[in-house]
């Protein structure tokens, strides 16, 4: 569907007017839809993402903004994440690195840790049986749910455990 | 229970430390995660129960907090939920709003020297803090560090070699460490300074906050200043950058005081002999109030303008005339009216212990 706007670039924005008893619809693209000065994101619920907002318009119009970014491990997006302004898990960290450089630099003005060096020692079997526990359990409850693609992210990391 | 809580997290108000008439109490926080678990809000039940079980178990085997004490938060009324946050020992985030129940398996760990404590599963899984009173920056992050080291040998942390102690927001992350001071500041306020000395703070990437961290709101002069950017810098820098920039407004600050008894010395005079007299005779009084009156007495003593009360006795006044501590010893849950009332009256105790001043 072509943007009734300016005719040439893919409608993404659906807006429904009411004015006077009566119905409008129009399909936008994103550019005329930002021109009319319409939000396309939720809106922001503190400055953080407010701050992530504004960073995302940017990201949006990259290919990888057609599928939205998924942790493999606990399932947050990055659209989630940009609505919340917090991570999911450990990975997010490593999934989401690259959205994150930047978001870093301009909180902190830097995005490389050069404080205390930790080195976990292996001491993390309590952890990890707990962790498999936990893995079940949620592996459970996303096919009671129906959430195969989750389900199957679940089962590979119980194999990966398995495995080590 | 009522009796022990009441015991609680007196070391930090005891008014000992450097310049404890202007730095309260100095506060060292790291955030820190384990790396096997979800985190924060996102964390299932059973996330969140096995967190608790592990913090619980490394807690009753580490040095620093072997022989402490651990509340449920679930466990506790609350009433004593909110003893703790006047305290100063949990956040407004780990024992919920007033209404609404408080997160599943939020506990709050106590070192046996209880200026040491983990809050569990709240924003992040492991909030490590130590609080002392005074200005004591270097050893409230030394000691932070050391329970740092203790748990981080018996639990796995997220952790990157790129970004650091990994935290569920990303202004926590690498040190995940925040050092605050709660300062004392009414010679800048009454001088109007202090909207200069602020605005200064923002540009070296400090932060200033109310009373009870987070959202809460400027009381009695009261500010809480701490770093605001955690990523970039190591601890050392982080905290010593901290201590100059309070060391620089602790001068300001007697820079202030010494201009105001100059130039206004029977104002001054007045206006703390008066708010010495209000504490001591008032028959109702609401806790804003107190705070207030109290920044006045703080000032006046510190002036040599009041003789000497101690400042813990101050400090006692300040934590224990919140509503929740009214409530905890009166025993029953009580209205604003009555709140006052004993409010009044427990302060006129305390100053008339304290020994009655010349007229």
């Amino acid at each position: 569907m072509q943007c009734d706007d300016c005719g040439s670039s893919d409608a993404v924005i659906h807006v429904t007017q009411v004015e006077s008893n009566e119905m409008n619809t129009f399909h936008l693209c994103e550019a005329c839809a930002t021109a009319k000065g319409l939000e396309t994101g939720t809106v922001p619920a503190s400055p953080l993402t407010d701050f992530l907002a504004q960073m995302g318009t940017g990201m949006e119009t990259g290919p990888a903004a057609v599928t939205d970014e998924r942790c493999g491990t606990c399932g947050l997006t990055l659209s989630d994440f940009r609505k919340a302004g917090r991570l999911g898990c450990a990975d997010c960290y490593t999934h989401f690195a690259r959205h994150l450089r930047g978001l870093l630099r301009r909180l902190h003005g830097g995005s490389q840790h050069v404080g205390k060096v930790y080195l976990a020692e292996e001491n993390g079997h309590a952890e990890r049986a707990a962790r498999m526990v936990n893995l079940r359990r949620s592996l459970q409850q996303a096919v009671e749910s129906e959430d195969f693609e989750r389900a199957a992210t679940l089962r590979d990391q119980i194999r990966q455990m398995d495995e080590a | 229970m009522s009796v022990e809580l009441l015991q609680l997290g007196k070391d930090w108000m005891d008014g000992s430390g450097p310049h404890a008439d202007i730095v309260l109490s100095t506060r060292v926080r790291l955030a820190r995660n384990l790396n096997a678990f979800t985190f924060g809000t996102r964390a299932s039940d059973a996330e969140r129960e096995s967190v608790w079980g592990l913090a619980s178990e490394a807690a009753a085997n580490v040095p620093l907090l072997k022989g402490g004490a651990a509340y449920l938060v679930s466990e506790l009324a609350p009433v004593e939920r909110r003893v703790l946050l006047e305290r100063h020992l949990v956040s407004r985030e780990l024992i919920g709003g007033e209404d609404s129940r408080p997160a599943k398996h939020a506990a709050l760990l106590l070192a046996p020297k209880d200026s040491l404590g983990v809050m569990v599963n709240e924003e992040d899984h492991l909030r490590l803090q130590a609080l002392l009173s005074g200005f004591r920056l270097r050893d409230a992050w030394r000691l932070a560090d050391e329970l740092d080291e203790q748990l981080g040998r018996r639990l796995t942390y997220a952790y990157n070699p790129e970004f650091g102690f990994l935290t569920s927001c990303p202004t926590n992350v690498g040190s995940g460490l925040r050092a605050s001071v709660l300062m004392h500041l009414p010679g800048l306020v009454l001088t109007k300074e202090i909207a200069k000395v602020l605005q200064g703070m923002g540009q070296v990437g400090l932060t200033f906050r109310g009373l009870y961290g987070e959202g809460s709101e400027v009381v009695g002069n009261f500010f809480q200043i701490s770093n605001q950017t955690t990523l970039g810098k190591n601890e050392e820098e982080l905290v010593d950058q901290l201590q100059k920039i309070v060391q620089q407004v602790i001068q300001y600050e007697v820079q202030a005081r010494s201009i105001l008894l100059r130039d206004a010395p029977t104002v001054m005079e007045d206006k703390v002999w008066r708010a010495y007299g209000l504490l001591r005779h008032a028959r109702a009084i609401s806790f804003e109030e107190v705070m207030n009156l109290l920044s006045g007495v703080r000032l006046g003593i510190s002036l040599k303008l009041l003789p000497e009360v101690s400042v813990y006795l101050l400090n006692q006044i300040m934590i224990v005339t919140q509503a929740a501590h009214l409530e905890q010893m009166a025993g029953e849950p009580l209205g604003a009216t009555a709140r006052d009332v004993r409010r009044a009256a427990y302060v006129r105790a305390i100053l008339s212990e304290a020994g009655s001043l010349p007229e």
